[in-house]
């Protein structure tokens, strides 16, 4: 067992662990600081398997553009509210349930996949490295590069629209 | 190097914590923070998969979906914004007016 398998497992502990942290936990900036351990958990596994690029993204947008907004907003909206005191809904048990029922169901459909269990080679994909990878995307993805950056727009735009249209209704 | 089966178990289970806090919490951002659990344990699978096959459109696609991630963000929190300043709450249980 080599010490990228051994990290491999602990990061994957370590997302396992946050994901249900975030079950349990009363506060929502709680919640968003178990949400952060897991996403960079598996940035670290993402980087142990070769696939640096998914690394960078993961830590750069997920956990510093978004998960900041998400911590800002809800700084912004401490509001004292019955959330806070009772956490769960009346679909507590059917909503446990049916997570144990689908995690029991995929976990036997990925017992049945993979009967080889190719052991993933980060030397057969040198191209996950940033530097191939950034000329490649540039040189054969440009177009769809480019139009992100349209569907960016959009959203700026939709997101000015909901907090005018939220402001005229309010006087 | 760690073997499929245990990186798409890891996905699934993180997939179905995720279902299991958007049907059970009351808050909203909590909900929403749910939702992005689940997208990473799809991103997980997919990054899983594209690692077999070893193409490049694998990684394209993840970063497409990441900017794809960021501009739902976008538009979600301010939807949450408007709600909480109507009730002044967070509480689903509050909302039932969006009931049909």
């Amino acid at each position: 067992m080599t010490i990228e398998q051994l990290l491999v497992y602990f990061f994957g502990a370590c997302a396992l662990l946050g994901g249900v942290l975030m079950l349990v936990a009363r506060h929502p900036m709680r919640v968003a600081l178990a949400l952060i351990s897991c996403m960079l958990s598996l940035a670290g596994i993402y980087a142990m398997l070769g696939v640096h690029v998914v690394a960078v993204f993961q830590v750069l947008i997920y956990v510093g553009a978004v998960m900041v907004f998400m911590v800002y907003v809800i700084m912004l909206l401490d509001v004292r509210d019955p959330s806070f005191v009772r956490r769960y809904s009346h679909m507590l048990v059917p909503g446990v349930v049916l997570g144990a029922l689908l995690a029991g169901a995929l976990g036997v459909s990925a017992m049945k996949l993979g009967a080889p269990a190719a052991p993933i080679d980060s030397v057969a994909a040198p191209s996950y490295l940033v530097q191939p990878f950034s000329v490649e995307f540039l040189r054969e993805y440009w177009l769809h590069f480019e139009l992100t950056s349209v569907l960016l727009v959009a959203a700026v735009v939709a997101a000015i629209a909901v907090i005018r249209s939220g402001r005229r209704s309010d006087g | 190097m760690a073997d499929t089966q245990l990186l798409l178990g890891l996905s699934f289970a993180l997939f179905a914590l995720g279902l299991v806090g958007v049907m059970v919490r009351r808050n909203a951002l909590v909900m929403l923070m749910c939702m992005e659990l689940m997208l990473n344990a799809v991103i997980l699978a997919l990054v899983t998969f594209s690692l077999r096959t070893a193409t490049l459109s694998g990684a394209v696609l993840v970063f497409l979906i990441f900017v794809v991630a960021a501009a739902e963000i976008a538009i979600a929190i301010p939807i949450v914004l408007q709600l909480s300043r109507q009730r002044s709450s967070l509480d689903v249980e509050g909302y039932d007016r969006l009931k049909g």
